[in-house]
């Protein structure tokens, strides 16, 4: 029932979005549901799979997706993937993840300030 | 923007999505914004670039054997049920206040990596 609540919630804020919904998922299923960090990352994961399925295939029905936009951010990004794992075994991930917070507030406000 | 350095940055988001169990639609949204797209087909097409992204983390994290099916699956379900209200939503409010809310999203996201590096350190 929970898990079924979360994924409602996830839904929505993904396709309201467009980001794949483990913001939610992740910590609720942390705070929440009690998981362990690696399994609710890793679970969160497989469950976007499926959400931004059904978020592209919403959006496509009212036209919005641009297939070669996407391709050009999406297929180095798998790539990106591919090495992100390795990567995580040889940098200190609290300085990268600092770093990434501080990246995404630095365009948020600039998004907001435009 | 150029092109060149949209693919940089797809690179980028794909190694942190790997790092942090995220899809990498938080920095996808932003360079395809810059790239000139308005907001909702930034966030559109953004869903579809996610998409092989999770598959590559997924296939990588399953290996670990990390990945809990039934629960994924549920959640996964559920969430097609408000994707079509999410999307209504986002195409019926107007440009700025769209990208208004993805940028406080941001700034949501920034805060709870912060917070998850900080109790991921033993």
């Amino acid at each position: 029932m929970r898990l079924i609540l979360i994924g409602l919630l996830a839904g929505f804020f993904s396709a309201l979005f467009g980001v794949g919904g483990g913001i939610v998922i992740v910590p609720l299923l942390l705070l929440v549901g009690g998981w362990e960090m690696r399994s609710a990352t890793a679970t969160s994961l497989a469950a976007i799979g499926v959400t931004a399925t059904a978020g592209v295939i919403v959006y496509t029905w009212h036209g919005q997706v641009q297939p070669a936009y996407a391709a050009l951010v999406g297929i180095p990004a798998a790539l990106g993937a591919l090495g992100g794992a390795t990567l995580q075994q040889r940098v200190p991930i609290r300085t990268l993840a600092l770093l990434f917070a501080g990246l995404l507030a630095v365009i948020a406000v600039r998004m907001l300030l435009q | 923007m150029t092109y060149v350095l949209a693919v940089v940055l797809g690179v980028v988001a794909g190694i942190l999505s790997g790092l942090f169990g995220v899809g990498g639609g938080i920095l996808f949204v932003p360079i395809l914004v810059a790239l000139g797209l308005t907001q909702v087909h930034a966030e559109a097409s953004s869903l579809l670039a996610i998409i092989p992204t999770v598959i590559v983390g997924v296939w990588r994290q399953q290996r670990y054997g990390n990945v809990r099916w039934r629960p994924a699956a549920v959640l996964g379900v559920a969430s097609i049920a408000a994707a079509a209200g999410g999307a209504q939503l986002a195409l019926s409010l107007p440009e700025a206040t769209l990208r208004r809310l993805f940028a406080v999203l941001m700034l949501l996201v920034a805060g709870q990596i912060a917070w998850r590096a900080r109790r991921k350190t033993p």
